[in-house]
């Protein structure tokens, strides 16, 4: 046997679990494969059977195990929508172990779950994360570690993603455990000022009605000020012509 | 001759329904008629004349002595004039108009920032001269200035709506002004508080409180 097919094999054996075909969705791609170890310990899974109708057979749907009882026909869809469900529950529990942190940081370096749409964030990799942990209310949203704000994702594929699959610790537990990205993230935030609104070049006044009130949201200590509020006095001019011309 | 005036047809129609261009308003041909509002830009448009005459759909240009390329150069020049023309326009009362319907129908997208739940957008350019950056789109919800979703507006230049349109636009429409967004988020785990974030939204909850209090105690005059 030749090298590329001893790959080619291998590849696709993996292929063939449940796991893998549900990853490999394209509204999956924020997901990672949970081990197999990992899901097979019951005591990752603790609570998880009253969340999950027909519990039973929905693990042995994502473990690829012959069910005990064959399930009949018309029930396949309720057990594969409960498989789904289980999955994003133990997913959620699994990337904030070190195995499953250390499969996350390999996505988030091949910007897996794209990248702040915020400008001076300059293309900033996200995380994905749910700020509820209890399925079923709010879908995925993107945390970026630079402006440290979440986004709701761009490409609608993943709006109805639930946001319970990630948690609202995840981002924390990446950060915690590779604080390079933080470092990183310090050094962009305080080089770029906040967006300062001009017209003409002139700062708007803001004592103004239109004038600046959003400068916090993006402020942050040690920040360079080079575009601070200055020239408030031409801007207060420029804003009355404006007003009454 | 009465076919040609037909909005269809129109070389302007045919550019605002062209994939992409849904970011730009439709200018009045009187305003690219009028020489005044043109100053400076025969530096930037290569063949301005014939370019104005492709635009205004004028009768006076003839095409047919062109090779495939020299068409392709005027075609150019007539979009770059056009857009050109469009960051000018827009800072009119006509072209403010304009921009207000299209932004009402949320045809420049929605804020993606979570806590701005959706806020409609502006188009804004960081620089006012062509060929450096291209078009952003400004919040004003949260103030801030975000890249296009998608590939074709990420690469419209910026010049093309221009520094000053977000700011003017709300000189003219301060009733447009949404409610500032309070909301901030800060990471948490497990619920609980973490010490570096939640000193920094700290930090950043006393700026605005500053800021309210500098606003509410010189009252304008
Ligand atoms: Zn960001
Ligand atoms: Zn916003």
């Amino acid at each position: 046997m030749t090298e590329n097919e001893e790959l080619y094999l291998s590849s696709s054996s993996i292929e063939d679990s449940w796991v893998s075909q549900f990853c490999e969705m394209a509204n999956h791609q924020y997901f990672c494969e949970v081990s197999e170890s990992f899901m097979e310990d019951e005591f990752n899974l603790t609570g998880l059977n009253s969340l999950v109708p027909r519990y039973k057979e929905a693990l042995e749907l994502i473990l690829d195990l012959e069910p005990e009882v064959p399930v009949p026909l018309p029930e396949i869809p309720t057990i594969e929508e409960s498989g789904e469900l289980l999955y994003g529950l133990i997913h959620a529990r699994f990337i904030i172990t070190r195995p499953g942190l250390q499969s996350m940081a390999y996505k988030y370096a091949c910007r897996d779950f794209g990248t702040c749409p915020r400008y001076q964030c300059r293309n900033t990799a996200v995380l994905p994360m749910g700020r509820l942990d209890i399925p079923g209310f709010e879908t995925v949203r993107l945390y970026c570690p630079c402006c440290r704000d979440i986004y709701v994702p761009s490409n609608s594929r993943f709006l109805n993603i639930d946001g319970a699959f990630f948690g609202s610790s995840f981002p924390a537990f990446f950060l915690e455990t590779y604080p390079k990205v933080e470092q990183e993230c310090r050094r962009i935030r305080e080089q770029s000022p906040p967006f300062q609104l001009k017209i003409f070049g002139f700062n708007i006044a803001e004592k103004s009605r239109a004038g600046p009130r959003m400068k916090w949201l993006r402020q942050t200590p040690g920040q360079d000020k080079s575009q601070g509020p200055q020239e408030t006095e031409a801007a207060t001019a420029i804003e009355e012509e404006a007003v009454v011309g | 001759m009465e076919m040609e005036t037909d909005l269809e047809d129109t070389w302007i129609a045919n550019f605002l329904g062209t994939k992409g261009n849904e970011y730009f308003c439709e200018v009045d041909p009187e305003f690219i008629l009028d020489r005044f509002n043109l100053t400076g830009l025969n530096a930037d448009v290569p063949n301005i004349h014939d370019a104005i005459d492709v635009v205004t759909g004028s009768s006076d240009v003839n095409m047919d002595g062109l090779n495939a390329e020299e068409e392709q150069q005027l075609d150019a020049s007539a979009r770059h004039l056009y857009c050109l023309v469009h960051a000018r326009f827009i800072l009119t009362t006509r072209g403010l108009y304009k921009m207000m319907l299209k932004y009402q129908e949320g045809d420049f997208g929605r804020c993606p920032r979570a806590l701005c739940r959706s806020h409609i957008l502006l188009p804004i350019g960081l620089q006012d001269v062509p060929n450096i950056s291209s078009v952003k789109l400004y919040c004003p919800k949260c103030e801030d200035i975000y890249n296009p979703k998608s590939s074709r507006h990420a690469n419209i230049d910026g010049a093309y709506f221009g520094t000053s349109f977000p700011g003017m636009f709300f000189q003219v429409y301060p009733k447009l002004l949404p409610r500032h967004s309070e909301e901030q988020f800060c990471l948490k785990i497990f619920g609980f508080k973490i010490h570096d974030h939640a000193e920094h939204c700290r930090w950043q909850q006393k700026q605005r409180d500053e800021l309210e209090k500098r606003i509410a105690d010189k009252p304008t005059s």
